[in-house]
């Protein structure tokens, strides 16, 4: 693809590099941006990596596997988009996801980004597990698989495959069984929402897997979903109504939140502890929803709800976006975005930080390890904080 | 990797230094018109040592090194214009004082403004520095580095004037200290010892600055503005001298502009203030409104808005610099900032407005008042567009006609590119110029430092 026939030609140039996208609203810190704060350098932040992006198609550089990491470390997390003072900025995130459709449709992608693709390619997720192994994570748990129930429980990747994600599928379960939630699973036939796929640029497999997952959808009656990922969430919300999917799709933090407000979740044994919550970007950047896992976190008796400096609509992401929870192009640091987030959310003084994402849980987790925080930080959803509040306690 | 190259990493780490084409290419671009020049390694140091090591090696090996802030000057300043080492300081980003009481910050090279004014305002709400108000990227030492000024210039000065003391890296490896903290760990002043100032103003030629104490003043609980707007720019310098004598203003400006075309013609004069009450506010709104804008508004030559507390305009969250450069839809946005005497201001704004039609600019122009009318920074501001090179030309030449116009007037253009300081060193005295030589051969006598810049032939 030449820069003529690339889709932001005539703005891509615009970006002035003044730099606003690696803050948050406040300024507090440089380092908002996650590949920004990763590594520091201008060729991370959003302004250097569009700079970059066009003197790529302009054929001012050449592709290499260190372009396309700098490309592909961008996690889409959206806070240059809410930063960036310009006419542009809604442009921002899909300027790069262009140019990364661009390096796919020339078969030029970082090795790590090809394994993500291929895998989800052949088995329906990034890890390239078996699709006969996605509905492992509910056995023993007496969910039912969706057979016209009212909503259907969208798990997604993460939460299917992921052995701590999977503790967090099996929790929301046994807390919508405890609301007495009508729901099933899709269990083994549950494949891939697409939302990272479509995010690393590889717009044709997203489409083939929404078109699938709609006519799924569709054929079994669905009309209510509700996700346990804000990534699926988005997807579903955002991306398949133009490809004629349009459900009644809610995040599983507004499902409780009505839960609770409805009386139908009794949540009065309550969760005594200090805690901070990280917002998803795909919940909130994406999505606006900072309120929902809010009000439910100040619904649970005993919980002592403090904000980190930068929340809502500056909150730092934890760098497991558009795809990097798997392939890791902001790890292996301490200024890696999660162990950044961490260091944040132990500053508040809570004992656990709470999210609603399983990608940003297991990246929380991981960079709670590597800080040796074990002792003083425990990341959990909120579906477990929910689930302990209103004793639907299991393994 | 080359030998340099590993040996830089073994200093930095390697994650924090590249000769990869992708940050060669990033690091060898301004954001003005300046054409690229590429380095041969980007370093980001984290600590005074690692640069102090950095430098030592680039003095042994005789490669240029370039340090970079948050490369906001729009002159190309930061290019390195003989290759070498961009030393990008924007890590060392730690504040590592604040003094109440003998109101300072200390921090490290790499702070950028925008923390500085977040970091007080939740820390030290009673504090606050002259905030220059470029991206908040831009960084603190770099803005003394270039004699830069902020939102309290009027009051006190540029922001050069408001340093209490200095770290500073010599190009031979040495690390150096300016002011009280040359004697003691106290930050809080630069006198009464022998002016040491080699560092304010030299660009990063005679040296990296690695920490700087700042001064920071009161800051006043509630803050005011009001507009005069008028037609008649030659009434412009003496209503700034006015006002600048009543003392109770802040930040004064004066500013006129082709776009929109509702202001196109007329001359606005932005007047800060602020107080810790109402009373005080009043009082100072009293002065200035009826004291002096008064007589002009009865003569009919101008009306102001706002100053009123039944009238408050809406403060600026920050100034819109990114959405100005926007105008011509192409990301290019560069400027010719001049120190110039505020008398010249109608002078400055009439040729100014010349040079814009001449190249099919809109013309932007601004005077901001350093000191009680000491001075003012003038600033000729050029949009063009970033994949157009007639327009970034037409740009160029404007900002050179912008540089020269700025020396004719009797001016020197602040911060200039190598356009402009040939053009004020081929009017310089020779011995001010032989002395600049001299203290330059003595700090750095390989001429490892910005090389390119403020080079006396």
């Amino acid at each position: 693809m030449a820069l003529t026939e690339y889709r932001y030609s005539d703005v891509i140039h615009r970006c002035f590099r003044c730099g606003y996208c690696k803050f948050p609203t406040s300024f507090i810190e440089v380092n908002n941006c996650p590949a920004y704060a990763r590594y520091r350098l201008e060729s991370y932040s959003t302004g250097g990596r569009l700079w970059l992006i066009r003197a790529w198609l302009n054929d001012e550089l050449d592709w290499s596997e260190h372009l396309g990491e700098i490309v592909y470390s961008c996690a889409a997390c959206k806070n240059c988009a809410e930063q960036c003072p310009l006419p542009f900025s809604d442009d921002i995130v899909d300027m790069i996801v262009a140019a990364k459709g661009a390096m796919v449709e020339r078969g030029s992608v970082p090795s790590a980004v090809k394994e993500f693709l291929e895998n989800v390619d052949r088995q329906g997720n990034p890890y390239g597990t078996a699709r006969s192994k996605r509905g492992e994570w509910m056995e023993g748990t007496g969910i039912q698989e969706y057979d016209g129930q009212e909503f259907l429980y969208y798990v997604g990747c993460v939460g299917s495959y992921d052995t701590r994600a999977q503790q967090v599928a099996r929790a929301l379960g046994r807390v919508l069984q405890k609301g007495g939630v009508s729901f099933g699973v899709l269990g083994d036939r549950e494949n891939c929402d697409g939302n990272d796929v479509g995010k690393l640029g590889e717009e044709g497999l997203f489409e083939a897997l929404a078109e699938e997952n709609i006519r799924q959808f569709k054929d079994l009656g669905v009309s209510k979903i509700v996700t346990l990922s804000p990534h699926a969430f988005n997807a579903i919300k955002n991306d398949y109504p133009r490809l004629d999917g349009t459900f009644e799709v809610r995040h599983y933090s507004q499902l409780l939140r009505d839960l609770v407000r409805a009386g139908k979740l009794d949540v009065s044994s309550g969760f005594k502890a200090k805690v901070t919550y990280h917002d998803p970007c795909f919940l909130g950047r994406w999505n606006a929803e900072y309120e929902a896992p809010r009000d439910v976190l100040r619904a649970v008796p005993g919980v002592e709800l403090v904000e980190m400096e930068r929340h809502r609509a500056d909150a730092l992401c934890c760098g497991g976006g558009g795809g990097n929870f798997y392939t890791d192009f902001l790890g292996g640091s301490e200024d890696s975005p999660s162990r950044i987030r961490v260091r944040d959310a132990c500053a508040t003084g809570a004992s656990i930080v709470a999210t609603a994402c399983p990608n940003c849980l297991t990246m929380l987790e991981d960079a709670v390890k590597a800080e040796g925080l074990d002792d003083r930080l425990k990341v959990m959803d909120i579906s477990e904080i929910v689930g302990e509040a209103c004793q639907a306690r299991g393994s | 990797m080359d030998s340099i190259c590993q040996s830089l990493a073994e200093i930095v780490g390697e994650g924090h230094v590249s000769n990869r084409p992708e940050e060669l290419y990033i690091y060898s671009r301004d954001l003005g018109t300046a054409e690229p020049h590429l380095p041969r390694y980007v370093v980001a140091p984290r600590t005074t040592e690692e640069v102090q090591q950095v430098v030592k090696l680039a003095n042994r090996e005789k490669i240029p090194v370039v340090p970079l802030g948050g490369g906001l000057t729009l002159a190309g300043l930061v290019m390195p214009l003989r290759g070498g080492i961009v030393l990008d300081m924007k890590r060392m980003d730690s504040i590592l004082e604040v003094n109440e009481r003998a109101r300072y910050a200390l921090v490290e090279a790499g702070v950028s403004q925008g923390k500085l004014v977040a970091y007080l305002n939740t820390h030290h709400p009673t504090l606050v520095h002259s905030e220059p108000g470029a991206p908040g990227q831009a960084t603190v030492a770099g803005n003394v580095a270039i004699h830069g000024q902020g939102d309290l210039a009027q009051p006190y000065g540029f922001n050069s004037d408001m340093v209490n003391g200095l770290e500073v890296v010599l190009p031979t490896g040495e690390v150096c200290r300016i002011g009280s903290c040359s004697l003691a760990q106290q930050w809080f002043t630069q006198h009464p010892l022998p002016d040491l100032g080699l560092f304010l103003g030299w660009c990063g030629t005679t040296g990296v600055i690695t920490k700087v104490s700042l001064r920071l003043f009161p800051r006043k609980r509630i803050r005011d503005m009001g507009m005069f707007v008028l037609e008649d720019g030659d009434l412009v310098p003496d209503i700034l001298y006015r006002i600048s004598h009543t003392e109770m203003a802040g930040d004064l400006i004066a500013w006129s502009q082709e776009l929109p075309v509702t202001v196109s013609g007329l001359h606005n004069i932005s007047i800060f203030i602020s107080g810790d009450s109402e009373e005080e506010l009043e009082l100072k709104r009293k002065l200035i409104r009826v004291g002096i804008l008064g007589e002009y508004i009865h003569s009919g030559v101008g009306g102001l808005v706002g100053l009123s507390a039944n009238v408050r305009p809406r403060l600026p969250r920050r100034p819109p610099v990114s959405t100005i450069q926007d105008i011509k839809k192409g990301g290019g946005f560069e400027y010719v900032g001049a120190i110039m005497p505020v008398d010249t201001y109608p002078e400055c704004c009439r040729r100014g407005a010349e040079i814009s039609a001449r190249h099919n600019i809109a013309y932007t122009l601004l005077g901001r008042v350093i000191g009680r009318s000491h001075a003012m920074m003038f600033s000729w501001s050029y949009v063009f567009n970033r994949a157009d090179e007639d327009s970034v030309r037409e740009a160029r030449e404007a900002l050179y006609e912008s540089d020269d116009l700025a020396l004719e007037l009797g001016g020197i253009p602040w911060k200039p590119g190598v356009y402009g300081q040939q053009a004020v060193m081929e009017r310089m005295d020779p011995n001010t110029l032989s002395l600049m030589k001299k203290v330059k051969k003595l700090l750095d006598p390989n001429g490892i430092m910005n090389p390119g810049n403020w080079e006396v032939s």
